[in-house]
């Protein structure tokens, strides 16, 4: 048995133990699970706990195994976004409206990691239907940032970054809209990954905006974020906005050179309000980069990128709108029933089953869509999007890479941002552009800074590439990584 | 009491024809399609239930029909259609929003060519487009006298092309005209049943009147709930009627949908179109815009079939037949193709055969299948049996009034017409010995008539000869008969 709790170890350390039959899956499981005992009730990251069936799966990667037909992720605990959908076992979205909803189907992603010997210990908690940065937009309560408690861990996929950080799953999917799998890992100290717009199947998502939803890994390591990637990606015909390609491997090949490797450093990134210690951290890291072998050019200029806020708070909620209309009560889900006719029950259904940031997305969507403001909103928002991809397209002509920050400050107190939605949406300034962009996206931890009380915040650096070439996004990540050791801090829980 | 000068009113028609197309599968799902006598919710998915997480994909087939049908209504197939959302709120809507074509449809810019009082007329078709069907609502009340809706989703996502037409139509017997051309092309290219009654051809006229020479459209009325050619002709000359009176009486017409109401002859209003319906159309972000290569255009017309227009034209040239038999044959496409394949028996160039198949086709056979309300397409008569009869006819081993005992046989059984001949002993006698015997029986019974023959009433022997025929049950050949006749009348008192 290794010298570290199992609950510590990596996706990869544990994969290790396992093909060395050091460990067994049950072992990881029952591990995972008495993590959870001890600190779920402190962080809140989970909305369902599936204790037994994680137990039955783990019995059945044992033997697969025992068999030698294991793969990387075989046995090894994980955590599931509850907007992924599971056959047979809730998936709320983190909403009132969908409390007593069961799948009658896995999503594309369940279905390969099932063949990959999925363990799942559970759902985890989340902002209701991706939509929040700090996690309070969950019907069922805050996630807790395990660094800090009284802290929020970032938002939409709170449980996921939450529950990988304080090692109550090894690893967990999220998804990311606008930042939603990049800000929490940033906040919660782990690695988050974006893939390029396409890249994985969105069947079975539970969809909050289309043109920008993508599945993506919460993990301790790169190596690890790599593994679950080529686990999940790949074409399927049940979404026709699935690219055709083949799934890149990446893990195998990952190197600790970044020679000729060509990183850009676009300034518009670096926004005005930006907590010191974040910029300083993040520079501290590319100069790292740098010092590995990157050319660094540190004048890249995206200017449009300025308007993405803006953009993304009319594409989002606009197809948002449409999304989320399907939850009237009379199919699925939360009911009312108590009207006194059938338009009133399917009103008072929404009214009592959306939360309010919710319902003011399908407003604002609502809104830009209607005769007479399409053009004024909806339309313009497309085709500054067109201008935002055009210079990102422009900017890898010449670099391989770019670096930002992902988030301008660390994590926030809870409740701070709730009543200024304003300041909430600006948490994801540096990563909603990557989304209009179709591009990858990785935030790995890069610091830690000191609160004014004391409490150590972890902080991340965000690394893009252009759509389709993770390779080039993993290469400067992992060598990053290994030539640092913040990836080994634990939260102090 | 003055008398003024009547105002002369024109009637202005634009029709939208709903076709469900002939497709194995769903608009975006695999379901199968269901039968009219299917169980209700039998032929239901996660993708047509609108489930959270489900995604759309294409059925090319559809787009096949659609661009099928747009070329044979002479439309322009654009190098580019895309699919968009129409949002709004209905309960049998499973995603609360249809997917739709908005601004770039399949097809556009085509014409029909119908015929009315031997006139010939062009009505502009505005566009066909694509669309998923919805579930279908039925209002029903409990025992208990409480009122229930219960859905059918077994119809949600079934695939629907819209067939728009310009406001060219004049009269409800154009408007009729149009509806049953297109009903004979939609069934022709096999795009769709296209029978009213079943539901899977739907049309909503569009009526307005305006004082004769005047340009600007009237206030237009949309009618709904017409299940057949007669409701769409009733309806729109009760709706022209009562425009007429409501503007006569000094009123003004209201912009609004109205219901025919078959049973009491006339239509009620549905809803006022006063604040019309704000659909929110924007594209649909889980499906790529469709690239219809030319190639793929041209591969489809080349799969198109003969359409009647051009069949009729043809029957006339190449069979001789004349201007109504050969309209009567290309009216349908399986009438058409019975009467090429029963000539072709026969020897193309054989234009006596192809006579005759057509009379018998349009004739005896048309007799007994309008007497069952049967379509040829179901008839256990074959190209092959009808053949087989036109052959014992031309050999005269059979009379013409045999061969339609003959021919009935064959239509109730589906037997061989050789073999009805033998078994009933129907071959016709063709000797004058065999012949003399039921003639000189037939003299001795019928002195009158006798008499006046051999007076010189020479009509009389026509009721001879049919005692003769009676008498050998039919077999004779009236030609023998009547030779057989004279013979003996004019010899031997």
């Amino acid at each position: 048995m290794p010298s570290e709790p199992l609950h510590r170890l990596t996706l990869s350390e544990a994969a290790d133990l396992l093909h060395r039959r050091e460990v067994s899956s049950v072992d990881l499981t029952r591990a995972a699970f008495a993590r959870i005992a001890e600190v779920e009730g402190s962080i809140h990251a989970f909305l369902t706990l599936t204790e037994d069936l994680a137990l039955e799966q783990a019995r059945e990667a044992d033997a697969r195994i025992g068999r030698g037909e294991a793969t990387p992720l075989t046995g090894v605990p994980g955590a599931i976004k509850d907007v992924i959908c599971t056959k047979g076992v809730r998936t709320t979205c983190g909403s009132r409206i969908l409390e007593p909803y069961v799948p009658p189907y896995d999503a594309a992603v369940i279905t390969l990691l099932k063949e990959a010997g999925l363990v799942m210990v559970g759902k985890t908690n989340m902002d209701e239907f991706a939509m929040g940065s700090s996690g309070e937009n969950s019907a069922y309560g805050p996630t807790r940032n395990p660094w800090a408690l009284d802290r929020v861990p970032g938002g939409s996929s709170s449980g996921s970054a939450a529950a990988v950080a304080a090692g109550m799953a090894h690893y967990a999917l999220g998804s990311d809209t606008g930042g939603s799998i990049r800000q929490p890992a940033a906040l919660c100290g782990v690695v988050g990954f974006k893939p390029t717009y396409g890249r994985v199947s969105r069947y079975g998502l539970v969809a909050f905006a289309s043109s920008l939803d993508q599945i993506g890994p919460l993990t301790r390591s790169v190596r690890d974020a790599a593994l679950v990637f080529e686990a999940i990606s790949g074409y399927d015909a049940r979404d026709s906005t699935s690219a055709p390609l083949e799934t890149p491997r990446i893990a195998d090949s990952l190197k600790v050179d970044l020679r000729g490797l060509r990183v850009g450093v676009p300034q518009e990134f670096f926004v005005e309000g930006m907590v010191d210690s974040v910029r300083s951290s993040v520079e501290a890291a590319i100069q790292q980069m740098e010092a590995l072998g990157a050319e660094v050019d540190w004048e890249v200029s995206l200017p449009s990128t300025a308007h993405a806020l803006a953009v993304y708070y009319i594409i989002a909620p606009s197809e948002a709108s449409a999304n989320l209309a399907r939850y009237d009560g009379v199919k699925y889900g939360f009911s009312y029933h108590e009207g006194e006719s059938m338009w009133e029950n399917m009103e008072k259904t929404r009214q009592h089953g959306f939360g309010d940031e919710v319902k003011r997305r399908i407003m604002l969507g609502t809104y830009a869509l209607s005769a007479g403001y399409y053009d004024a909103y909806y339309l313009k928002a497309q085709k500054v999007r067109t201008l935002i991809r055009r210079e990102f397209d422009a900017a890898f002509q010449t670099h391989d890479i770019l670096v930002t920050p992902v988030s301008p400050t660390p994590a926030f107190h809870l409740g701070a941002k709730l009543d200024d939605p304003l300041q909430m949406y600006l948490s994801d300034i540096c990563t909603i552009p990557v989304n209009i962009a179709g591009l990858p996206g990785i935030s790995l931890p890069c610091g830690m800074m000191e609160a004014p009380d004391g409490t150590r915040l972890p902080i991340g650096v965000q690394i893009l590439a252009r759509p389709f070439d993770e390779a080039s996004l993993f290469r400067a990540a992992y060598a990053y990584e290994q030539a640092t050791d913040w990836h080994h801090q634990f939260p102090p829980l | 009491m003055t008398t003024t000068a009547a105002v002369r009113y024109e009637t202005v028609i634009g029709i939208e024809v709903h076709a469900q197309l002939l497709t194995l599968s769903k608009m975006f799902c695999a379901c199968p399609v269901p039968s009219l006598d299917s169980p209700p919710n039998s032929h239901v998915c996660p993708v047509c239930l609108g489930m959270p997480g489900v995604l759309p994909v294409i059925n090319k087939h559809a787009v096949e029909l659609t661009i099928m049908t747009g070329l044979a209504v002479n439309c322009d197939i654009p190098p580019e259609a895309k699919f968009d959302r129409k949002n709004y709120h209905y309960p049998d809507l499973m995603k609360g929003y249809q997917i739709s074509q908005y601004d770039l449809p399949l097809c556009k810019d085509g014409r029909l060519e119908i015929e009315v009082d031997g006139q010939t007329k062009r009505v502009g078709i505005t566009r066909v487009h694509l669309e998923e069907d919805t579930a279908k609502s039925m209002h029903v009340a409990a025992p208990t006298g409480e009122s229930y809706s219960l859905i059918d989703v077994n119809r949600s996502g079934l695939p629907l092309m819209e067939i728009v037409s310009e406001p060219d139509i004049r009269s409800a017997e154009e408007a009729r005209a149009y509806l049953q051309k297109l009903r004979q092309v939609l069934r022709y290219i096999g795009a769709s049943r296209a029978n009213m009654d079943e539901g899977n051809m739907r049309c909503e006229p569009n009526v307005s009147i305006r004082p004769l020479g005047s340009e600007p459209f009237g206030q237009k009325v949309e009618l709904k709930n017409i299940n057949s050619f007669k409701h769409a002709y009733d309806a729109i000359k009760y709706e022209v009627a009562r425009q007429t009176q409501v503007i006569e009486s000094g009123g003004r017409v209201a912009q609004e949908t109205r219901g025919w109401r078959e049973d009491l002859g006339q239509s009620v209003s549905q809803r006022s179109k006063e604040y019309a319906n704000d659909y929110r159309y924007f594209p649909e972000p889980d499906l790529p815009t469709l690239t219809i290569s030319r190639e793929w255009v041209e591969e489809i017309r080349t799969r198109m079939p003969e359409l009647a227009d051009a069949k009729e034209r043809r029957f006339q040239d190449q069979y001789g037949l004349s201007a109504y038999d050969a309209a009567v044959l290309a009216e349908t496409r399986a009438r058409a193709d019975f009467f090429e394949a029963s000539v072709a028996l026969g020897g193309n160039d054989n234009p006596a055969r192809a006579k005759s198949a057509a009379n018998w086709i349009n004739g005896e056979f048309a007799r007994l299948l309008n007497a069952d309300n049967a379509d040829i397409e179901d008839s256990k008569v074959t190209p092959e049996l009808l053949s087989e009869l036109l052959d014992l006819l031309d050999a005269g081993t059979i009379s013409g009034k045999t061969a339609k005992d003959v021919f009935e046989q064959v239509y109730r059984a589906g037997i061989s017409p050789k073999r009805a001949v033998q078994e009933s002993g129907l071959i016709q006698i063709t000797s004058a010995d065999e012949v003399s015997f039921a003639v000189e029986k037939v003299i001795q019974e019928h002195a009158k008539p006798v008499e006046d023959y051999r007076r010189g009433k020479e009509e009389a022997i026509k009721f001879l000869v049919g005692q003769v025929m009676r008498e050998t049950k039919g077999r004779a050949r009236p030609d023998i008969v009547i030779q057989v006749l004279k013979e003996k009348l004019n010899g031997s008192p």
